[in-house]
Formats: C-alpha cells, structure tokens, sequence
C-alpha cells in the first residue's frame, strides 16, 4: 500500500533532537514520552476488532516506509479505552466506542459478503476499494445498524487516525513543523527565514547536503 | 500532575493555585455554603470572571463556580495539541439540524477562566451600527444598548488586558491608541496585508491580547505558537491570569470543579442559590443573586434545567426564548500554496486582519458582515482541515508535506438569529446525570450569501497575493452566542440591558448568551465589555435599593 508514500522534503530532520534544548519544558517531555512508550497490545478492541482496526489503519493512514510506523490503531485504542470524546456527535452517529465497534464489524461483512473473506485478509488494492465506498456512503449492509457509512468515515475514521497520527513525533518531522517550542519560541518570522532550531528544507539538487545539516538541527 | 487537576479541587483551605509561581499558592477568602453571599456566579469565563472581578472589588460577597480544573499553566500546558484537550469541554452534547456544528476545540472551553484559556486572543470592538442594526441596517435586533456607552467599555477592557494592537486602526470611529505596540507580523500575516493591497482594501495588525512587552507578571509573547492549546508563559491575557487574580486579591472566591445542575427558587419567585457538584457530593450555595455565566450552551442548559413547578418552562422564560436564537459565526476560509516559506506555526495564528467588509456595505447581496485574518494551523487541525476536504491515503500526505508552504484567509462571519436555531435538553444523561444539551443549527439563505461573498473576495485576494493550488474550506463555524437575548422587551427577551432576567429579578445572565446579534468580530471583548457594564450597574442599582 505504501508503494505511492511521499518522501519527506526534511530529510534528516527530527524533531525529538530537541527533546534536551530549551524548546522542550518538563511538561512536554512527559506528555510526548508517554505517547512515544504507550502499549502497543490493544486494552479496548477485541482480536477480530483489533485486526481489522489494524488493516484500515494501513489502508487509510500511508506512513514513509523508511522507518517505523507511528503506531496509528494502538492510539486508537487507547483512546477508546479512554473513552476520550470531543465534545459533540454528530445525532446521526452512536457514541464513540459504539460507533468504532459497529463501524469494524460493518466492514469486516461488508467485505465477507463482496469477497468472503474478512477486510484484513483482502488484498490491499480491494481494501482502498471498499474504504472508497465507505467515503461516499454506499456501504449499508445491515451490519452498519442504520449508521451512515460516509459519516463514520468522516467523523470517526479520518478524525480519529489522523488525530492520532500527526499527534506524533514523526508525523511533526515528516512535514517539519518546528514542534515543541517552550520556553524558546521563535524569532524569525518573516518568508524564507528561519530559526537555527528549525528544519532546512531540500530540494532534489542538495538533498544530501540538507540531510547532514537537519541531523544537527536542535 | 495533570490528572490531579481534574480529580481535586484546588481552591480549598483558604487558598487557590498562584498561576504565576510553580506550586505557588495565593490565599482566597471562603465561605460557608450556609452563608448567603451577594452574588453566585456560575462559570469563570471572559463573561463570569470579569463579573466576578469587577463585583469583587466593588465589596460583595462572591462566589464563582467552574466546572473546569484550576491549571496552573507554567507547569502543565505542554507544547502538545492532543494533551492539551484537556482544556475543552468534551463532554457529551449532541448536534444536529441542517449543519450540524462541532463542539469542543473551536468553540468551549472547561476550566477556570473558561474559553479564554485557550481562544486566540482576537480582541475586536463591535461596529457601531450592529448596536442599532434592526434600526439602522435593517436586520437582526436592536441591541438595548448605546455604543457610545460601549465604548467606553471597550477601552477598560483593553487596558486591563493590555491589547497589542495598531496605533491608528483603519476602520470604525476614532479610539485612542491601543496600550500595546502591534507584535511583528509573520509571513502568513504578510500574506494578507499583500492580498487586501492587491485589492485595494485596508488591512491591520490584529489587535490581540497577548503582550508585546512585560506587563505586571506576564512575560511579553514569544511566538510559540501554540495559542489555541493554551499559553504556557502567561502572555495571553486570559480571565485566568488576568480578572481572576484580581478577583481572588477583592475577596471572591472560585471553586473548581464545581458542577452548577440546578438554581434553586422559593415561593416568591426569586432564586435563593445554586446546587452545585464538587469533591463527591451535590452541594448548595445559598445567595441573594444568581449569576449564570456559562455561555451559549450550558447558559441555556442551566435554566432548562431549572425547570420547577413555578417555572415549567425553565427559569427566565416566559418569553420562550431560552435556548433559541443560537448564533454561531461562520468560520470559512480560502487556502493556498505559496512559493516561499510561511511557516505559519510561529506567532499567535491571526497577526493581520481585515475588517473591510464589516465597514463596507456597498456590493452586498445579504445582511451582516465578516473579518478575515490570517491563519496558524498545527498539525492536528491541519490533517483535520485537510480530511473536511475528503482528503486521506497518499493523497493527504502528498498536500501535508506542503505545510509550510500553505497560508490561509479565514473569516469570523456574522451569522442571523434564527428561532429553529435552539439548544433543548437530550434524554441521554452526562456523568453528573444531568440531561446533555442537544444543538439544533442550520445556516439560512443570507448566512450562505455572506459566506459565498466572502470566499469569492478571498479567493481574489489569495491569488493577488501569489497563492497557487487555491481551494475553499466551506464547512467550519467558531464562536456561539445568542440563547438568552437582551433586550427592551420582555416579550422578545430574556434580559435586559442590565443582563437582568424580566422573570426573577435577582438572576443575571451574562456572557455571549445575551447577545441579539453577533456581528463578524470576535465576540470576547464585547463579553468582557458588558461585564464591566453590568458590574457598575449593579452598583448603581444597589446604591438606589433597587437589586
């Protein structure tokens, strides 16, 4: 699936380098070390669950393959375990882990029924396919409990991998945003400036060169 | 640490967290639930804490409750959009109508000091004429207030949160000097004043409260950008570091994690106190006056709530009006690439502004107004943006790695009050076992008008100011008011320009929930502003035995 995954324009570039300078307050560090050490074993979804909450986290979230992947379903999971709202729903859509719940179980016949086997188990062009359906809600098998299949993508799928996806480190330093920035802050505000704390970004031509200097950027 | 906030309450024992010391502590006067203080107020936000303040240092008797967590931000706001939802109010509301809004990050806040703890510090006055727009401009409602007397609000308002702002501002009557200098604007910033030149239309640095220099104890702002998650340095100029200080140094006292369910009242028809959640138990605070400060939503809920056999219909409602009228702002926007650099991550997210089409009426095609500002999206609420485009797989990390390359225009839009548009009580029950607010909203005809006139102008702008690959967020809303309207009519509202009820004359209202209209500003300072208002009505309504 990640045959398509972008490279990153801030080779060489991370920003946990900073973890030690003054960008980072105590605060911070605890925050980001417990999101970086969290469990990987999941303490809210099922085996048939978690399987398949894998497989869509694969499909929908594409990661750079040139180092590991952000661990996107198992911060799902902690957050269904948490039960951590936002505040709203949606009148259409069933309370947060209820809805995740109907949602995979959805999928899972969906798939049984076009191919026979489980959403996991397709090949990985046939998953996008079905996730495809989903987006524009013409997934509505009985399996889905009367919920709109688009607006479960919507409102939970995207909201909920994404949230959790560039709430992490390497999703900072794929797209060199400066991260943490307390007490520091910035000084350079203006176009084309920046701090010397902040990711150099390359262009095909010096590459190389921009990667050796983002390894030193902190 | 964190967790210990939401699980205690810290106001307790004569004292209260100092949010300018780690693990310092400041006293504040208590008193005993059986005492009948002045005033309870309940919600510290930019309308409660201001009250609170103001009535505090008047010599009454107060109490304010949040149902929030004290934070001391120097040692517990982390530089992390995820950990720091613990500033809004996540528990559960249900949303729907034609648009169903969003809740949470954009729009409600849960801790002292309410949504200021984390809004972006956009601190605008009203146009004159929105005071008088059915009047005037031949929409909404009249406001029972005069602007002139407004003003003069404004301009308390903005010395105690020591605004940073331009020296002459382009549009409305001439105010002095803002008490701050303007902060440096960013290359997003930069973006904007381009685009509104291009188009031959005014342009400013955005008055904003966060300090361009020290001010007692706050350090001036360093540009880190992660305003909306809360300030970690105490430059923003929030009710948590500003009227709530002061109020507790007058000899208020707030509670934290303080649940108001219900205002209790006697046969007389008047509100004799508040039942309150905190530290296990439902608790009673006796009081000659009821403040309800908790703003457009859990204003409504509240009074609903209160619902008793004299009042079936929920308190101050004998209009029906409670709950209805809820006015959001439509919150749209225009995004491009640009060739250089922005990095728009650094500095508080609106630097500039343009304000253009809240002045000008000529060329409309609808009723209201909007600002434009520009923009500092994180990456959370950037992925976020992105997805409300139907963006995922590789085609959104292809448009992410353009991150620093993107600048945005994004508009605060007045939106009209509509009756249909009403926060009612749900059946499902939250974790104090209170009825949720359900939120009925839909946009009519002139809101969708505003919003087509306003992305058309940006897109312009946008492109005049180089912007490539230019494409509309049609879909977000921010700020909410209305629900509990003031007014000269108790027929037609729930207050009146005292922020009194018509119904029980020792219950006030006052936050965003009293507002006939919204206009296209950022509504904080007016909320501010009418606190201050009715803190010296009071007093002059006291001074006369009439409270």
């Amino acid at each position: 699936m990640n045959s398509n995954a972008i490279t990153t324009r801030y080779p060489g570039y991370d920003v946990l380098n900073k973890r030690d300078t003054p960008s980072w307050d105590p605060i911070t560090r605890q925050v980001v070390e417990e999101r970086l050490s969290m469990s990987r074993q999941p303490r809210f979804f099922d085996l048939a669950q978690w399987t398949a909450a894998t497989a869509l986290c694969t499909c929908v979230v594409v990661q750079p393959d040139d180092r590991l992947a952000v661990p996107v379903a198992a911060m799902l999971d902690a957050r269904l375990f948490e039960d951590q709202g936002d505040g709203w729903r949606d009148a259409r859509l069933p309370p947060l882990r209820q809805a995740w719940c109907i949602g995979l179980a959805a999928l899972d016949a969906e798939s049984q029924g076009e191919h026979g086997l489980v959403f996991a188990q397709l090949a990985a062009a046939r998953q996008t396919a079905l996730v495809e359906q989903m987006q524009c809600g013409k997934l509505r098998a009985a399996a889905w409990q009367g919920m709109p299949s688009d607006l479960f993508f919507s409102e939970r799928v995207l909201h909920d991998l994404y949230g959790a996806y560039y709430a992490h480190p390497a999703a900072w330093s794929e797209i060199g945003f400066g991260g943490p920035a307390n007490p520091r802050g910035y000084v350079r505000l203006n176009k084309n400036r920046r701090d010397p704390w902040e990711a150099i970004e390359a262009t095909a031509e010096n590459a190389a060169t921009v990667k050796r200097k983002n390894t030193r950027v902190r | 640490m964190s967790g210990d906030a939401v699980q205690h309450p810290r106001a307790r024992g004569g004292q209260a967290p100092d949010v300018f010391r780690k693990g310092g502590w400041v006293s504040m006067r208590e008193y005993p639930c059986d005492e009948e203080v002045d005033f309870v107020i309940v919600g510290t936000g930019a309308g409660g804490a201001t009250l609170a303040c103001r009535l505090a240092e008047q010599g009454f008797k107060v109490v304010a409750l949040d149902a929030g967590a004290w934070w001391r931000p120097l040692e517990e706001f982390a530089s992390d959009e995820a950990h720091q939802q613990k500033l809004y109010w996540t528990d559960q509301r249900i949303c729907d109508g034609d648009n169903p809004l969003k809740m949470g990050s954009n729009n409600s806040g849960k801790a002292v000091g309410g949504s200021t703890v984390h809004f972006a510090m956009v601190s605008l006055r009203f146009r004159p004429e929105w005071f008088k727009c059915r009047s005037l401009l031949g929409y909404g409602a009249d406001w029972p207030i005069d602007w002139r007397e407004m003003w003069r609000y404004y301009d308390e308002v903005e010395q105690a949160l020591s605004i940073a702002g331009p020296i002459t501002y382009p549009w409305g009557p001439p105010r002095k000097r803002y008490p701050y200098r303007s902060h440096e604007l960013n290359a997003a910033a930069l973006v904007l004043a381009r685009g509104a030149e291009a188009m031959g239309t005014a342009w400013s640095a955005t008055p904003l409260a966060t300090v361009s220099a020290p001010h007692g104890k706050s350090p001036p702002c360093v540009y880190r950008g992660f305003c909306v998650a809360g300030c970690a340095t105490n430059a923003k100029q929030s009710a948590l570091v500003t009227w709530i200080p002061r109020a507790l140094k007058a000899g208020a006292e707030i509670r934290d994690l303080a649940m108001a369910g219900r205002i209790e009242t006697n046969d007389l028809g008047r509100a004799v106190g508040v039942e309150y959640f905190r530290d296990g138990a439902w608790r009673f605070q006796r009081a000659r006056n009821v403040v309800v400060a908790g703003y457009a939503i859990e204003t409504p809920r509240l009074l609903l709530l209160s619902a008793n056999h004299r009042f079936p219909d929920g308190l101050a409602n004998s209009s029906g009006l409670v709950g209805k009228n809820l006015m959001v702002q439509s919150n749209q926007a225009v995004w491009g690439v640009m060739d250089e650099e922005i990095r728009s991550y650094k500095g508080p997210p609106s630097l500039s502004i343009s304000e253009h089409w809240n002045y000008q009426d000529k060329g409309k095609d609808f009723f209201g107004g909007y600002a434009y500002m520009s923009q500092g999206p994180l990456p959370v609420g950037w992925a976020s943006t992105q997805n409300g485009r139907g963006l995922w797989g590789a085609k959104l990390s292809r448009e992410m790695q353009k991150y620093n390359h993107q600048a945005g225009l994004k508009i605060v839009g007045e939106t009209l009050p509509q009756e249909r548009n009403r926060v009612t009580l749900a059946d499902e029950k939250d974790q104090y076992g209170l009825p949720v607010a359900r939120i009925t909203y839909g946009f009519c005809d002139n809101d969708k008008k505003l919003i087509a006139h306003a992305l058309h102008f940006m897109e312009q702008a946008l492109e005049a100011a180089g912007g490539k690959e230019i494409w509309r967020q049609e879909d977000d809303t921010c700020h909410l008011n209305g629900t509990a309207r003031m007014g000269d009519d108790p027929r037609t509202s729930v207050v009146n320009a005292d922020c009194r009820s018509w119904d029980i004359p020792n219950l006030w209202i006052c936050d965003g929930s009293v507002f006939p209209t919204i206009g296209g500003v950022n509504p904080s300072l007016t909320i501010q502003a009418i606190a201050c208002r009715t803190a010296d009505r009071i007093r002059a309504l006291a001074q006369r035995g009439e409270l």
